[in-house]
């Protein structure tokens, strides 16, 4: 498993996983900087995603939708507050109706990823914060079914850490 | 962190089920009687109760008795301190992580 650190800030209500690729940062970036492969990664196989706007600079937009197993949709959107290509960027991730207008009355969070050039690969901080408890609640409860799925899936990295 | 073991396997083992992640999705949303639950499914009202006690002893649901119905509703509190709710949130990253890495290394195969 890539991932090499995980810290929780209950206090904070942020979460810090720092993971190694065996790739140049350049490459890490493109994961995000390309749709195609950002709809690879984002979603759960249960859930996949689909990238329909992808604005990758400072006040554009990423805008996605997941599917689930029975045919439901979930949308939601990145709002690009900064970006220092290739090593890191900032986002307000939040919910979206399926026309992706962001949906205010659900909560979003605030994410810087960054990415380093680390023996000879690549180490990736995702550092991810809420503005709440509440916040935090609402969000895993609306993607309830990716979390539960995605955590089935990761049965191996939990016993290992 | 750690996270508590036994704990872990009541969770997943009561999430690895469609039907009561289906069930734990209603119940969340508003609070079902058990009877109302059972004709949303093609079982038995019998199948329904056991899924439903397999989400109580998760600590996933609470029960509660309204005169002969049994309503259930999603436990959200007791589930999700902050440390649970941000270990799920780790899941759905180390998700993303993994399939980062699955992706890149998928090419470097191809290119060997």
């Amino acid at each position: 498993m890539p991932v090499t650190d995980v810290q929780q800030d209950f206090d904070n209500l942020t979460l810090t996983i720092t993971a190694d690729f065996a790739a140049p940062v350049e490459r890490i970036w493109q994961v995000y900087a390309d749709p195609r492969q950002l709809e690879k990664v984002w979603g759960p196989p249960t859930y996949p995603a689909t990238v329909v706007d992808h604005d990758l600079t400072p006040g554009g937009r990423m805008t996605y939708f997941m599917t689930g197993p029975d045919g439901d949709k979930h949308a939601g959107y990145w709002e690009i507050t900064a970006v220092d290509e290739p090593s890191s960027f900032s986002f307000v991730d939040g919910f979206a109706d399926l026309e992706f207008n962001p949906n205010p009355a659900l909560p979003v969070s605030r994410n810087i990823f960054s990415f380093a050039e680390h023996d000879g690969g690549t180490r990736a901080i995702y550092v991810s914060t809420f503005e709440s408890a509440e916040a935090l609640q609402q969000v895993l409860d609306m993607g309830v079914v990716e979390g539960a799925s995605s955590a089935i899936n990761q049965i191996d990295a939990l016993v290992a850490s | 962190m750690t996270v508590d073991e036994d704990r872990a396997d009541a969770l997943f083992h009561a999430l690895a089920d469609r039907t009561r992640r289906d069930i734990m999705r209603r119940v969340m949303a508003a609070e079902h009687s058990v009877s109302g639950l059972a004709v949303k499914y093609e079982m038995s009202f019998a199948a329904v109760q056991k899924h439903v006690v397999v989400l109580e002893k998760a600590g996933l649901l609470t029960k509660r008795r309204n005169g002969r119905e049994q309503l259930a509703r999603g436990d959200v509190a007791a589930v999700r301190s902050v440390a649970s709710m941000l270990t799920e949130l780790e899941q759905v990253w180390r998700g993303r992580i993994a399939r980062i890495d699955e992706l890149i290394s998928s090419e470097s195969t191809k290119e060997d």
